[in-house]
């Protein structure tokens, strides 16, 4: 397994190398640069602050000085943020990305999972409708619809929570819902799909044969094989998770990493666009590693190549 | 196998009812006299809180907060008040201002604020290696450009000198008769040079000196922490030569980029005051929640910039009649609303000077000036794009020209947006027919619209050029008295109308929503003296 972990992370170099290169071009090429503003600066100020970013020098030269440093680990100056590095704001940003994930992840699964079992066991029956009506509207009900009603409801009429905002525990508990929300209908769907599949097969009903009570049916036995579905899904899921939180964020106003991905490509602040892509290109290709280690872990019949 | 649902809706609930009622923002929204915090939405998060390398309106209500100038807003609308400088004196030919410093002016370290502290910052930002995009605002001082440039390197042949710790004479190339109006603006406070030095030096730009370990400044607040894109909390400072006046023991800026969370924010009392309101909120809050909309004077201008080397824009009588076409005043009732004030000339009016041209005309002279230009009712009009960029408002607008201009003119014209960025590139390149234009005055004087559109100027972005209008506008520099330099700005307004390189479609208003409980004075600039501002007794 370290040779497979170990080759796969090799392949990632370059990987890794390719994206960086495309996103230093491509950012380089869209019109627009990140001190065009409304109110024109004199050309002579401009030179400035362009020897200043060393934005001066040829774009090859740029792009060479740009690749050693992020060799050594030194993403460079935010355009945008004057008195920041990238790597500090990566550092400030990544943790509540981070958090905000986690949490909306535990949510996704406190819900899909359970949801997608009871489905899947009780299938055709109320129940399993109820489930799939719920499935139907995590993935219908877009986030900047759900996210705003949530805050209508539970901080403006109830005025149990802030607005918006990333103070205290209870600041985490509506973007965290919202977000994982999305997820735990995927993951409902994905397990009672699982679930019946392995119902269906020629050991279940041996276990049934031999006495096994249901519960140790369903999670001794089914529940293994059904959750690989799952497992296959929260790859891209979690990086989809952490990656793709920048309306969540927008609407709750959490300093995390999405919305400075966003806005970074706005302000066309190069270096905040270039680490964070480097990051969640990592971020992608960890997670996917994960996975694989898992789908190898709870599938017998796959193996470390 | 209900148990299943069961457990996860109760971990559910758990986090829920434990994590209610510790709302920390709203924990004081200023119900009693101590501690008095000002809840503020902020618009973007700051670039950097040095104020002589950022640029952005944010940052301009920190510093506000943090430093101060030789000159400050008053509480009254658009008065001038001694800041650091308690009076000063004028030379007769206007050149040469003395002003004279408080003696009790101090920094947040406890040091006087003396005379050399301005000269150094004001050697700094005009420094080539900072690269200040305000640099340019010193301009019209002795010296100063050549300096910024690089072709002076003594600086003490720049027209700034400290005469003594409480003396300091500004000398001027030309006459600036708003230059007090203009040295409000943040670029002209000083910054405190032993901290600036000791973060990486006086030609760095970028440093940790305005990190709230490390910031000194001399304003009616000092940082207490800043949280990026969190929370920045300003507290009261124990050393401003005026703390009596200062009626507020804390203000927290709030990064408020998006306009919806930021109105809810306000409703559920994690704010006081918002930055702007919504236009979907506007007939709302007039309605259900009159005493906390606020719609002021702004002294800004709305247009659409005609781009006049391109056909068939380059006719005046093109433009004139696009310019007749339209319903202003149905466009801002029905379309842009929150009271914004229909304009049918350049310059919004102000204490000082109220524009006497005026567009006037009507859609049948339109008609008759297009089919002048060549295209009888329309025909023949080639298809025209109307650049705007990414926003809501700015949409619903152009859609109301477009079925104007249709129905009044029969002509069809496009509509093209753009991301912010490249839609400032296009203008710079002239890469358009006609894009949404405004502009803000940077100081209260009829200069600061007028200046703009000199030939070639970074501001122009319409290709127009008028010798005439060029050499009026040099000729307010030399204008004998207030009175003679407004006729001359009466006239160029007269040539802006006559000409229309750009179309003038409203004057702004500033709409925001405010809590009943706080006294925030009116400001055309949108610039509070936050030593006035207070919670109402």
């Amino acid at each position: 397994m370290i040779r497979f972990v170990f080759r796969r992370l090799l392949q990632t170099l370059p990987v890794l190398f390719v994206i960086v290169t495309a996103t230093f071009f491509m950012v380089r090429f869209v019109p627009g640069g990140p001190f065009t503003a409304e109110k024109a600066v004199p050309p002579e100020i401009m030179r400035n602050l362009e020897a200043h970013y060393g934005m001066d020098k040829p774009l090859w030269q740029q792009y060479l000085d740009y690749l050693g440093k992020v060799l050594r680990g030194d993403l460079g100056p935010s355009f945008k943020y004057s008195n920041r590095t990238v790597n500090e704001i990566i550092g400030d940003k990544l943790p509540v990305s981070l958090e905000l994930g986690g949490l909306a992840l535990g949510v996704a699964l406190l819900i899909g999972l359970p949801l997608g079992v009871l489905a899947a066991v009780r299938r055709n029956t109320w129940l399993d409708y109820s489930c799939g009506m719920v499935g139907m509207a995590g993935i219908c009900v877009p986030t900047f619809v759900l996210g705003p009603l949530l805050v209508l409801f539970f901080a403006i009429h109830l005025g149990w929570f802030n607005a918006s905002g990333w103070y205290g525990p209870a600041d985490r508990v509506l973007p965290a819902t919202v977000l994982g929300f999305v997820y735990a209908a995927y993951i409902m769907r994905l397990t009672r799909g699982g679930m019946l599949e392995v119902l269906n097969q020629d050991f279940i009903r041996t276990a049934r044969a031999k006495g096994a009570s249901e519960a140790r049916i369903i999670f001794r036995h089914a529940l293994r094989g059904g959750l690989l579905p799952v497992v296959a899904f929260l790859g891209p899921g979690i990086a989809g998770i952490l990656t793709g939180s920048f309306v969540i964020e927008t609407i709750f106003q959490i300093p995390g990493l999405g919305r400075e991905f966003v806005n970074s490509a706005f302000n066309r602040d190069y270096t905040l666009v270039l680490g964070t892509v480097i990051l969640y290109a990592s971020l992608i290709v960890i997670c996917n590693l994960i996975v694989d280690v898992l789908q190898v872990w709870l599938n017998p019949r796959l193996k470390f190549e | 196998m209900l148990k299943l649902l069961l457990w996860p809706t109760a971990l559910l609930a758990l986090l829920a009812t434990s994590a209610c009622g510790r709302k920390e923002p709203a924990a004081n929204p200023g119900e009693g006299p101590a501690p008095r915090i000002l809840l503020y939405g902020n618009g973007a998060e700051p670039q950097d809180l040095d104020p002589q390398t950022v640029t952005g309106v944010p940052e301009n209500k920190l510093i506000n907060a943090f430093f101060e100038g030789l000159v400050s807003y008053g509480n009254e609308e658009t008065d001038t008040v001694g800041g650091v400088a308690e009076r000063w004196d004028i030379s007769p030919d206007g050149l040469t201002y003395t002003f004279h410093l408080r003696a009790n002016a101090k920094w947040s370290n406890g040091d006087p604020v003396t005379a050399t502290d301005f000269v150094r910052s004001y050697q700094r930002i005009l420094t080539p290696e900072i690269a200040a995009e305000y640099a340019y605002k010193f301009y019209a001082v002795v010296g100063a450009e050549d300096f910024q440039k690089g072709t002076l390197k003594d600086f003490s042949r720049v027209g700034f000198r400290a005469i003594d710790e409480r003396t300091l004479e500004v000398r001027l190339k030309h006459r600036v008769p708003y230059l007090l109006e203009a040295m409000k603006h943040y670029a002209w406070f000083p910054v405190h040079i032993p901290t600036v030095g000791k973060h990486g030096g006086l030609a760095k730009r970028g440093t940790a000196w305005t990190r709230e370990e490390n910031i000194v400044g001399n304003g009616p607040f000092v940082l207490k922490s800043w949280r990026p894109n969190q929370k920045i909390v300003a507290t009261r400072s124990p050393t401003y030569w005026d703390r009596a006046t200062v009626k507020l023991d804390e203000i927290h800026f709030f990064p408020t980029e998006n306009l919806e969370t930021e109105e809810r924010m306000f409703r559920t009392g994690q704010l006081h005051k918002t930055y702007e309101l919504p236009a979907a909120k506007i007939d709302v809050y007039q309605r259900d929640f009159p005493e906390s909309y606020r719609s002021d004077p702004y002294y800004g201008s709305y247009f659409f910039r005609f781009n006049v080397t391109r056909k068939p824009l380059n006719d005046v009588r093109v433009r004139r009649a696009l310019s007749l076409a339209i319903d202003r005043e149905s466009l801002v009732k029905n379309v842009v609303r929150g009271g914004m004030v229909a304009a049918y000339g350049l310059t919004p009016p102000s204490t000082k000077f109220t524009a006497r041209a005026r567009l006037t005309g009507d859609v049948a002279e339109a008609r008759r000036l297009l089919a002048e230009a060549g295209y009888p009712e329309g025909r023949g009009f080639p298809r025209i794009e109307l650049l705007y960029n990414t926003h809501e408002n700015h949409r619903r607008v152009c859609e109301a020209l477009q079925e104007m201009w249709r129905q009044n003119l029969g002509i069809e014209v496009g509509l093209l947006n753009q991301e912010w960025k490249v839609y400032i590139r296009s203008m710079d390149v002239l890469d358009y027919d006609m894009a949404r234009g405004g502009w803000i005055g940077d100081y209260y004087d009829p200069n600061s619209f007028y200046d703009t559109f000199i030939t070639g100027g970074g501001n122009n972005r319409t290709g127009w050029s008028n010798a005439r209008y060029d050499q009026l506008l040099r000729d307010t520099g030399t204008a004998p008295d207030e009175t003679a330099r407004m006729e001359l700005y009466q006239q160029m307004e007269e040539i802006i109308v006559q000409d229309l390189p750009v179309m003038p479609v409203y004057f702004y208003r500033k709409i925001f929503a405010l809590s009943p409980k706080v006294y925030w004075p009116a400001n055309p600039m949108d610039n509070q003296n936050w030593k006035f501002v207070r919670f109402k007794e």
